[in-house]
């Protein structure tokens, strides 16, 4: 480098010649700094959108309760200790449960308006759980026992940390003896923080304190039966036809540039189809996991044919040549050799397409799957709230705490994608053979 | 009888025919010298097929067709002078809602009465006709279907023709569907037209879809201005491309032409994750996180910022394609010939000047395409924007203010409680149509540029 005298071929090496070339490995030094840079911010974002939810869903897996001792007198029931199921339920449970707060707190409040804060501490779905109990086991009439009962919302918040206690007052949802008696329950360890076992078995409610996820999950698994069902034999069908039987002509052509303009046709039209086509012409009805799972078949079909395509075009000439040496017909060889060899990356593409649907939520919209849905659907034809639409209604209501549950809803959704799409991988490394 | 039952009786009837095709072609086989054409089991194929597919498509057909005949029956028995001043369409509308028994609907005047039982009654009938209809064809075909059965009938090519036949018609799904799409969105926005101007439509500057609730209404006439949607559309895609651009852009570049096998093998796969999280968890991540940090940001700098604002929703959706305008360069990028690079390094180039003079030039068409089809991605994507920009139509190009877009207000029109001939809920409609016209265009064009360009390297 040093040796300008070395020879004629480093005669051209000047000083002025180093100096740009020192500039030129600069520029492509940024180059490269920048590209390593947007890799960075890219993976920058992917950590902060999960970190982000994460923080948020953490105060939701954990239900604030409260411990009271509840005295179920025998004379609150119809029929006292022999009580039957409606003379259980006509039972005034609210009072029991009041009753237990105020020998908890020291007594009845004179005010009314205190009376109504001590009873805001314990969630307004209490006395319907204590229902519950006393309905599964009745021998429960007659005595006092010992009941974690869920707190309330706003008392969650303050518990958990979602809300810092330390705020000023005028800020804090509950007023300043409701902050007295959770210092007073605190005392006496009538609070504790259990896992959110509601999250995952109960359904949607207007109390976020209970609400959980359980029909939005099989409302999401009914929906996906539909469409796998639907797009699956229809996807394979197609691409069998455009694969191995369509001749060159005009129509293959319009199929063939159809499934790629379908790819990129915005999901929200496929739902406004969905509402013109399933809904007002052959009358199926609204918010049904039929009408939602129809829409997303249509909406997977291209990825379904493209993949399956992918998978048949795969399988190596030389098979089906051997199989129709053999005798078999062209259908024949489809069937019986074509088919099992590409079934492996079927799989896969049906595994990943249906996970595109799961989180698909725009087309669900215009369908009118965004209804209060209290109950798992029973059936293809009963209203459901699939998980991503539970997601999205968490995320439009006010009530604080619904935020921690919409993060807690999604990080389910995304396990649920984690394990399809591992699974599909797992498919692929497994099963596919190498020609 | 519900159409289920005729549905499941349809299936047993052509297990029942598939069956009865075996043992008649078998029981020919027995005893006898001479072989069949095809084997038993394609003989079952046959009937079953025969049994199954044309029950099927006409009881399809039969319940597409039985809303409309039954409207129009029960409108024909109605009192003109009920008829004389309303539209034909919300009266159906409202005996089905009596009829359903929904919404506690009130003044409920003796001739909707009686014409609601008449629609259950006929509803009814319907399904009875369609259900035994059916069956009897499956029967029907079923007998003959079983007549040619013998020695020389060529079952097996019978029955693989109709399933090439049901292969075409699976294909042609896709057709129907576009098809389909076309269709309903004209058909609506041609009903939506005809209540509000295509100009006013096009050019208005002011759009507030709100339809009178009670006649005579003042100050409750909407207008549908489709400007203010489209520039707050396309205000937010390019939002999101400005993000999304150079750092999908960068990243392929790196990834392609500067970094080690391994790095490579580990970022690419992470960078795609970001394309199979759900819109939806975007929509709450902007929500929820970014909204609020623009917002301060705003305030900071001293723009009065909007907590909806454009920049918020744009920016998260930058950050969605990502993935999507990296990974479609990196196809660009690595299709570029290596004869290209290895002739610009033979004139002494350096790495970065051959990407940058060489290898970009070369492949900027399909990066156009590539940026073109992220760009379209981002004017139909729907929960991000719901989720985080706003509602009112503002005529504004600065991005802390608040805009809405074409997919928010169909969401916004569609999700509310409107009656479904308003103009507000069809305006819906007319949306769509320009989504679907756009993003079209969009599509044509980027697959164009691309194709042109793998033709030119291949």
């Amino acid at each position: 480098m040093t040796d300008r005298s070395a020879g004629a071929t480093h005669r051209y090496r000047t000083a002025g010649f180093d100096a740009g070339l020192r500039r030129r490995r600069r520029r492509e030094t940024v180059l490269k700094g920048l590209g390593i840079l947007s890799i960075a911010i890219a993976i920058g974002m992917l950590v902060t959108l999960f970190g982000s939810i994460f923080w948020q869903a953490r105060t939701a897996f954990v239900q604030t309760q409260i411990g009271l001792e509840i005295d179920i007198a025998a004379e609150e029931f119809e029929g006292g200790a022999d009580a039957t199921a409606s003379a259980i339920k006509g039972a005034s449970f609210r009072g029991m449960v009041r009753d237990a707060l105020y020998d908890r707190l020291g007594g009845r409040p004179d005010s009314r308006a205190a009376r109504r804060d001590m009873g805001a501490i314990v969630s307004a779905d209490a006395p319907f759980q204590l229902m519950q109990d006393v309905l599964d086991n009745p021998d429960l009439i007659g005595q006092t026992r010992m009941f974690w009962l869920p707190a309330s919302d706003d008392v969650h918040n303050l518990v958990q940390g979602v809300i810092d206690p330390d705020t000023p007052a005028a800020d804090l949802p509950v007023g300043e003896r409701v902050m007295g008696w959770l210092e007073e329950l605190e005392a006496q360890n009538a609070i504790r923080s259990a896992f959110a076992w509601d999250l995952f078995l109960r359904s949607d409610s207007r109390d976020p304190e209970v609400a959980g996820i359980f029909a939005g999950v099989v409302g999401s698994a009914l929906m996906l039966t539909v469409t796998l069902l639907v797009s699956l034999p229809l996807g394979v069908a197609a691409a069998v036809y455009l694969e191995e039987f369509a001749p060159r002509n005009w129509f293959t052509k319009v199929i063939d540039a159809n499934i790629r303009n379908l790819a990129a046709v915005p999901s929200i039209v496929f739902g406004l189809l969905a509402l013109a086509v399933f809904i007002r012409v052959f009358g199926m009805p609204r918010s049904s996991p039929l009408v939602g799972g129809l829409a997303l078949s249509l909406l997977t079909l291209p990825t379904m044919i493209i993949a399956a395509r992918a998978a048949i075009a795969a399988v190596p000439p030389s098979l089906r040549t051997a199989a129709m040496e053999l005798g078999a017909s062209k259908m024949q060889t489809v069937t019986k050799v074509v088919l099992p060899n590409a079934l492996p990356g079927i799989l896969t593409g049906t595994i990943i397409s249906m996970a595109e649907a799961l989180g698909e939520t725009a087309p669900l919209l215009m369908i009118g799957m965004i209804a209060f849905v209290a109950d798992p659907p029973s059936g293809f034809l009963d209203p459901a709230a699939p998980l991503p639409v539970q997601i999205y209604t968490w995320s439009t209501s006010p009530e604080r705490a619904f935020a921690a549950k919409t993060a807690a809803a999604i990080i389910v959704l995304l396990l649920f994608l984690f394990l399809m799409n591992a699974l599909a991988i797992y498919l692929r490394d497994r099963l596919q053979k190498k020609w | 009888m519900s159409l289920t039952v005729a549905t499941y009786t349809i299936l047993v009837l052509s297990l029942v025919g598939y069956l009865m095709g075996y043992r008649w072609a078998k029981n020919l086989e027995r005893g006898r010298a001479r072989r069949l054409h095809s084997r038993p089991h394609y003989h079952g194929l046959w009937v079953a097929l025969c049994m199954l597919l044309p029950a099927t498509i006409a009881m399809l057909a039969a319940i597409a067709l039985r809303g409309a005949v039954i409207d129009w029956l029960v409108l024909q028995q109605m009192p003109e002078s009920y008829l004389a001043d309303k539209d034909r369409s919300l009266v159906t509308t409202r005996l089905w809602t009596i009829a359903r028994d929904q919404f506690g609907v009130t003044n409920v005047r003796d001739v909707e009465e009686a014409a609601a039982a008449r629609l259950l009654r006929l509803t009814n009938l319907a399904n009875w006709a369609i259900g035994l209809g059916s069956i009897a064809i499956s029967f029907g075909m079923g007998v003959y279907a079983l007549r040619p059965l013998s020695h020389t009938f060529q079952a097996r090519n019978a029955a693989e023709r109709i399933i090439l036949w049901i292969l075409v018609a699976c294909s042609a799904v896709a057709v129907l569907t576009t098809a389909g799409i076309v269709f309903t969105l004209i058909f609506d926005s041609l009903r939506f037209f005809s209540m509000v101007s295509p100009t006013e439509f096009l050019f208005g500057l002011d759009w507030r879809p709100i339809t009178a609730i009670r006649e005579g209404q003042v100050g409750q006439e909407g207008s549908f201005g489709f400007v203010p949607v489209l520039v707050g559309t396309a205000q937010i895609a390019f939002l999101a491309i400005l993000v999304a651009g150079p750092i999908g852009l960068l990243s392929a570049i790196y990834m392609v032409e500067f970094a080690p096998h391994r790095v490579r093998a580990t970022a690419k796969p992470v960078i795609e994750v970001l394309a199979g999280i759900p819109t939806v968890v975007y929509g709450f991540f902007a929500a929820t996180l970014v909204a609020p940090l623009v917002r301060d940001l705003g305030n900071a700098i001293g723009i009065p910022a909007s907590s909806e604002s454009a920049l918020a929703a744009g920016s998260v959706m930058g950050i969605m394609i990502i993935p999507f305008v990296s990974s479609l360069s990196d196809d660009v990028v690595s299709s570029v010939p290596n004869r290209l690079r290895q002739a610009a390094y033979t004139m002494g180039a350096t790495q970065g000047e051959t990407i940058m003079r060489v290898v970009l030039p070369a492949a900027l068409p399909g990066l156009v395409s590539a940026l073109v089809l992220a760009i379209s991605r981002a004017i139909g994507e729907t929960m991000i924007v719901v989720m985080a920009a706003g509602l009112a139509a503002n005529l504004t190009l600065n991005p802390f203010e608040s805009v809405t877009t074409i997919t928010v207000q169909i969401t916004t029109v569609l999700t509310g409680d409107q009656p479904f001939d308003s103009p507000m809920t069809l305006s819906a409609f007319a949306l769509a149509l320009a989504l679907f016209a756009i993003t079209l265009m969009l599509n044509l064009f980027a697959l164009q540029v691309m194709e042109r360009y793998r033709d030119q390297y291949d």
